[in-house]
């Protein structure tokens, strides 16, 4: 092994954290066991390890003391670890050799009450520590270049200010539409809300600008042939519906604003059948060309395909603003118009309720059917209308005779928008919509690097919120392309091709799409794209052939941490022995809250951090058993949680088996726990642990302990 | 990605300002963000889940605050308001200032020794005043920056002359009874503001006794009693004896479409997160019945109508289609009375629960009035800060460089909050580029 060719020297530092730590540990006892651990050249203790003078202890002690690997025993990774790494680099010290161990949040102030306990466990946690820190290897964060210039899928409200916007920032953009003119949606619709002001005019300023930017290239009459390559690198094809001509570019960042479409109504409320039956889309065209209807009764129908039991389950969200605004603008029109809005719940959200106001006092009629009993629609001899409805809150039945029937549906994904995502390789939602990262904080990012979403190919929306999305859109591909080089993840995938087997495993288990398998010289193997790889490590857990090794989580790195978790030497009497695997971003840090809380539980716990719950190897579990625990715990995030977008899925497929196999080697079932613990679940995982120990002190030692190489403790 | 020499200023730090600050900090932009509180967090900090899909939602916004406390980018300027703004050639010159907390910020290492030694107790305002904190105090346990504030009117030392427990125990030596306030000047070339919402009074609509009832609770409370860290360790209990509760009611659209008491809006987010409370009180005690007198339910977001239907059909969550006239406490149990109309029959019933939660409209913050006027800001009829042009400027306001962004422009939820941050940021970047002329 490389990082060995070299003499190990470790210097280890304890913190005190004011009393925090060292009113429970035995610090000066802690660092007197470190010193003595295998490789440490250098051991001392810091009132706090953090302070500016101890950091520069630190930086001292690596030049002073020629120190190659250092280990800090103190508070959680999660706040402080970024300090130390820096402080590590600014003593020339790759910051991957750094190795941090939680003796507060994991250990003080969880067994307050327990100093002697705490101590020793104090203890194995730094022997797990240094034990990691001696096969620790310097990792580099790779950079990839990024291409200052963007693509923007479809030419509407959306497309065309995300473009603007970019290209006003100096960028070049690529602006693809499918129809002849720019516009969208926007063509189709008469006036708009909040003042009534004409689409059109909204509409040709846009065009305009986006016509006269030197920066942005327009295609129209034209969509993607095709899209290959990364984050910072696509290569993309345009052809022309056209000439069929094709134009290659290369572009750093992709943004989709392919729009949506009205539902089409077949076969609901006689649409396609009656003529005098359409939809609020043919409503606007026809307001839009002055062909207002000549009618005397209006009846509009909202929901409709829309909020069903199954197919398109989702509520329109602007469905029923637009037949609001629809009415009022009708009225306007000819205020003897009568006017009847069918509805299961008028959705004005926000400050659209005005417009709901509004209808009242223009005597708009609202009348509410029940989701079991929609309106029945007839056609009378007259070719009028015979519309019958319930009216849920007065429990009335209505008929009414109308010589117009508007129908409202809801906006829906249309076959472009999915053949790009295909193209992208970006996924869908049950929605049909383009599924954004995460619903919450990062609605306009799509799960792939580089690529983003906005407007209504999102989902539905109004023109505001596609405006904002759009730039929001902007500001997250301009970020991309103003920093020119991108710096990948330093944990990442690697794998040998020479014992790779081929067999795609990785390419399944990989949430990103960074592994791939590809046929080289007539064989089939796999290769990490670092560019996408995020380093969950779920390829590694799940290669057959052990072919994957993660960078600053190789297996050998956790089962160094596995074998050293507890001590080699015989019990007086029994306590069960816990080693906990969780991953880094929910259960680890439900972990720290526990601490934070002060709750209490037995020390009788080890914890190792993975990045994912995913990477828990089966053959981690197996040689845990064979170094002496009692029962081992894997927790992550709560399924849907995952920072991984999926690995704890994997977990989960993964932890039946695995129970399966721990009850073949002899052992209960009930050894192998694995637990869901957010990050907000202190007590959660307090109460996980208190109950293990209960649970193995009835079932007793592992079978499986091993007390063969009996060494004596170095104090 | 490195600085490239233009500064912007966010003031509000809640999500929208935070979004709005990495964006631009990653976009190398200098940000000076300042929050009036002494953490930055606001108002989704507070929050036990998010809808619809349940996250967590400390969880998911505390990588968010370490990313910005540690961004080399961003300046955090927390304790501090904007109290002086004058246009210069290259943008606003900006006068914060910054509130004492009588704790060096530079010495302070947050271990927290002396939050554990003071001895006074006072309500906690993150706690939305059912649990306590001390009068020296981190606002919760995720604040950033970690560093301990003295609430000066609380502080024994400041009231009475005695005590000094904190600075006897500080190792680090960061106590300064002495503190000042301290004014910093700025030069930026934009401002984005984030200033966020206040949930409304609850007491507006006095019949439903919230101040008078002690079982009666509003929505934000709520939210702290199922956190895992809030008052109760996520044991959702009554605040009258400390019992769970069997029944509880949630109502709808108080002070929100409101035409005299309250607001005519609506406030957009209410419906979703009395549907999630309902699931969350399922989930603490499956036995738990659940109740919300609504009006129209507005589940108009992703996954909003498929997330009502199901804490329906799987929770057994009961939607009750009218708004009770009025809320009576039973004496001896404190349980409550709602007196509401059948739709259907128009027959007056009554629903007796043992807590009520009261979901209360969204309202400006207090100093929006203040900082509207200091930049020389529109704000609307309801007192949100007006955009330049509702549809295709959401972002813009009557001021160039000036820009608006999360709840401070409207009621909405977390996603569009954070699109308009996104979005904010955007316009300043793209006005960077231009000269100086507007």
């Amino acid at each position: 092994m490389k990082a060995k060719a070299k003499l190990l020297r470790i210097g280890v530092f304890v913190c005190h954290c004011g009393i925090n730590i060292g009113g429970v540990v035995d610090v000066p006892s802690v660092v007197k066991y470190a010193s003595r651990l295998p490789n440490v050249v250098h051991a001392e203790e810091n009132l706090y390890t953090c302070s500016e003078e101890a950091l520069s202890r630190i930086k001292e002690a690596i030049k002073e003391k020629k120190l190659n690997r250092v280990v800090v025993a103190a508070c959680t990774p999660r706040t402080h670890e970024p300090l130390f790494r820096v402080t590590c680099q600014e003593a020339g010290l790759n910051p991957y050799l750094f190795e941090f161990v939680n003796i507060r949040e994991h250990c003080s102030w969880v067994h307050m009450h327990q100093p002697e306990a705490a101590t020793a466990k104090a203890k194995s946690l730094v022997r797990m520590g240094v034990a990691r820190a001696q096969l620790l290897e310097p990792q580099v964060e790779s950079e990839v270049e990024v291409e200052a210039q963007a693509l923007v899928i479809g030419g509407g409200i959306s497309g065309m200010h995300a473009a603007l916007n970019l290209a006003n920032q100096g960028f070049q953009v690529y602006l693809v539409e499918k129809e002849a003119e720019l516009g969208g949606m926007l063509r189709k619709l008469y006036r708009l809300l909040p003042d009534g002001v004409e689409a059109s005019k909204i509409l040709k300023p846009s065009v305009e600008a986006v016509k006269a930017s030197e920066k942005i290239k327009i295609f129209t009459s034209s969509k993607i042939k095709s899209i290959e390559g990364y984050v910072g690198n696509f290569n993309v094809t345009v052809i022309s519906l056209e000439t069929g001509e094709e134009t290659r570019f290369k572009v750093g960042t992709i943004i989709v604003a392919t729009g949506a479409v009205e539902k089409e109504p077949t076969q609901l409320y006689g649409y396609g059948e009656y003529e005098n039956v359409i939809t609020q889309l043919q409503l606007e065209g026809l307001l839009k060309e002055g062909k207002i209807p000549p009618a005397k009764k209006i009846v509009m129908i909202q929901c409709v395909g829309a909020r069903e039991s199954t197919g398109t389950t989702y509520c329109g969200r602007i469905c029923c603003v637009e037949a609001l605004k629809n009415a009022l603008i009708l009225k306007e029109l000819n205020p003897k118009v009568e006017i009847y809005i069918l509805h299961r719940d008028i959705r004005t959200y926000g400050r659209y309720e005005e417009y709901y106001q509004k209808a009242y006092t223009a005597q708009i009629h609202h009348l509410r059917f029940p989701e079991e009993k929609p309106p029945e629609v007839s056609q009378l001899p007259d070719k009028k209308l015979r519309v019958k409805v319930r009216d849920d809150l007065q429990g009335r039945d209505y008929t009414i005779d109308c010589d117009l029937l508007v129908l409202s549906p809801p906006l829906v994904q249309h076959s472009e928008g999915e053949e790009v995502a295909r193209m992208l390789r970006v996924p869908l939602g049950q929605d049909r919509f383009f599924l954004e990262a995460h619903a919450k904080l990062r609605p306009i990012d799509l799960a792939t690097d580089g690529i983003f979403v906005c407007g209504t190919a999102h989902g539905p929306k109004g023109i505001p919120e596609s405006v904002a999305q759009a730039y929001a859109a902007a500001s997250h591909a301009a970020i991309l392309m103003a920093s020119k080089v991108l710096r990948t993840e330093a944990i990442t995938a690697v794998i040998d091709q020479n014992i790779c087997i081929g067999c795609g495993v990785c390419e399944i288990a990989c949430p990103y799409g960074a592994a791939q398998l590809s046929n080289v010289d007539g064989r089939w193997v796999s290769s990490v794209n670092e560019a996408l790889c995020k380093g969950c490590g779920v390829c590694a857990s799940s290669c057959p052939a052990l072919a994957i090794t993660m960078r600053h989580y190789k297996n050998e790195q956790v089962l160094a941490q596995i074998r050293e978790a507890f001590p080699k030497v015989p019990e007086e009497k029994f306590e069960p022995r816990i080693l906990a695997f969780t991953c880094n971003w929910c259960s680890y840090a439900g972990a720290d809250l526990a601490g934070v809380s002060r709750m209490q539980y037995p020390p009788n716990v080890r914890i190792i951090k993975l990045m994912c719950s995913g990477r828990v190897d089966p053959f981690f579990i197996f040689e845990a058993f064979r170094n002496g625990a009692d029962g081992i715990l894997i927790s992550g995030c709560h399924p849907g949680d995952c920072h991984y977008i999926s690995g704890n899925r994997w977990t989960e497929a993964r932890f039946e088996e695995l129970r399966r196999m721990v009850k073949e080697v002899g052992l209960e079932p009930e050894r192998l726990r694995l637990e869901w613990v957010s990050a907000s679940e202190g007590e959660k995982f307090a109460k996980t642990i208190s109950s293990m120990v209960e649970d193995l002190r009835k079932l007793g030692p592992s079978p499986l302990r091993e007390v063969k190489r009996v060494e004596a403790d170095p104090n | 990605m490195a600085y490239n020499g233009k500064s912007v200023l966010v003031i509000g730090g809640g999500i929208a300002g935070i979004q709005a600050s990495l964006d631009l900090a990653n976009g190398g932009f200098k940000v000076y963000l300042v929050e009036k509180e002494p953490s930055i967090g606001g108002r989704m900090a507070q929050l036990d889940k998010t809808f619809p899909t349940m996250d967590c939602s400390i969880c998911i916004l505390a990588p968010k605050m370490v990313e910005c406390a540690r961004h080399p980018n961003v300046e955090l300027i927390t304790y501090a308001e904007v109290k002086g703004v004058k246009k210069t050639s290259k943008g606003f010159k900006v006068k914060v200032f910054k509130k004492p907390r009588y704790v060096d910020e530079k010495k302070c290492v947050g271990c927290g020794i002396c939050v554990e030694k003071c001895p006074v107790k006072v309500p906690s305002e993150f706690d939305a005043l059912l649990g306590q904190r001390k009068a020296i105090y981190f606002p919760f346990p995720q604040a950033i920056p970690r560093i301990v504030t003295i609430d000066k009117e609380r502080c024994l030392y400041f009231t009475k002359g005695v005590c000094r427990v904190c600075e006897k125990f500080c190792d680090a030596k960061a106590v300064d009874f002495e503190q000042k306030p301290q004014a910093v000047e700025l030069n930026v070339r934009g401002i984005i503001v984030a200033v966020g919402f206040n949930p409304a009074d609850p007491a507006i609509i006095p019949e439903y006794g919230y101040g008078r009832f002690t079982n009666v609770i509003s929505a934000l409370q709520f939210e702290r009693l199922a956190n895992a860290s809030g008052p109760t360790r996520g044991e959702i209990k009554r605040p009258s004896d400390g019992a769970h509760p069997k029944r509880i009611a949630f109502i709808q659209c108080v002070g929100s479409r409101a035409m005299e008491r309250g607001q005519p809006y609506c406030s957009a987010v209410c419906c979703m997160h009395a549907v999630k409370e309902a699931i969350l009180a399922k989930e603490h005690d499956p036995e738990v019945e659940v109740y919300i007198f609504h009006n129209e339910f507005r589940a108009v977001g992703k996954g909003f109508q498929e997330f009502v239907n199901r804490a329906q059909s799987e929770y057994g969550i009961k939607y009750v289609r009218s708004l009770p006239g009025e809320v009576f406490e039973m004496p001896k149990t404190k349980n409550l009375v709602l007196r509401y109309e059948e739709t259907l029959t128009g027959k007056i019933s009554e629903l007796e629960a043992d807590m009520v939660v009261l979901c209360t409209a969204l309202v400006p913050r207090e100093n929006a009035k203040e900082l509207a006027a200091l930049f020389g800001l529109e704000l609307d009829e309801y007192g949100f800060f007006r955009s330049a042009d509702p549809l295709y400027a959401p972002v813009d306001t009557n001021r160039p460089r000036i820009y608006i962004c999360g709840c401070c422009e409207g009621p909405k939820d977390i996603p569009d909050s954070i699109a308009q941050a996104s979005a904010a940021s955007a316009r300043a970047m793209e006005a960077a580029q231009k000269g100086f002329g507007g």
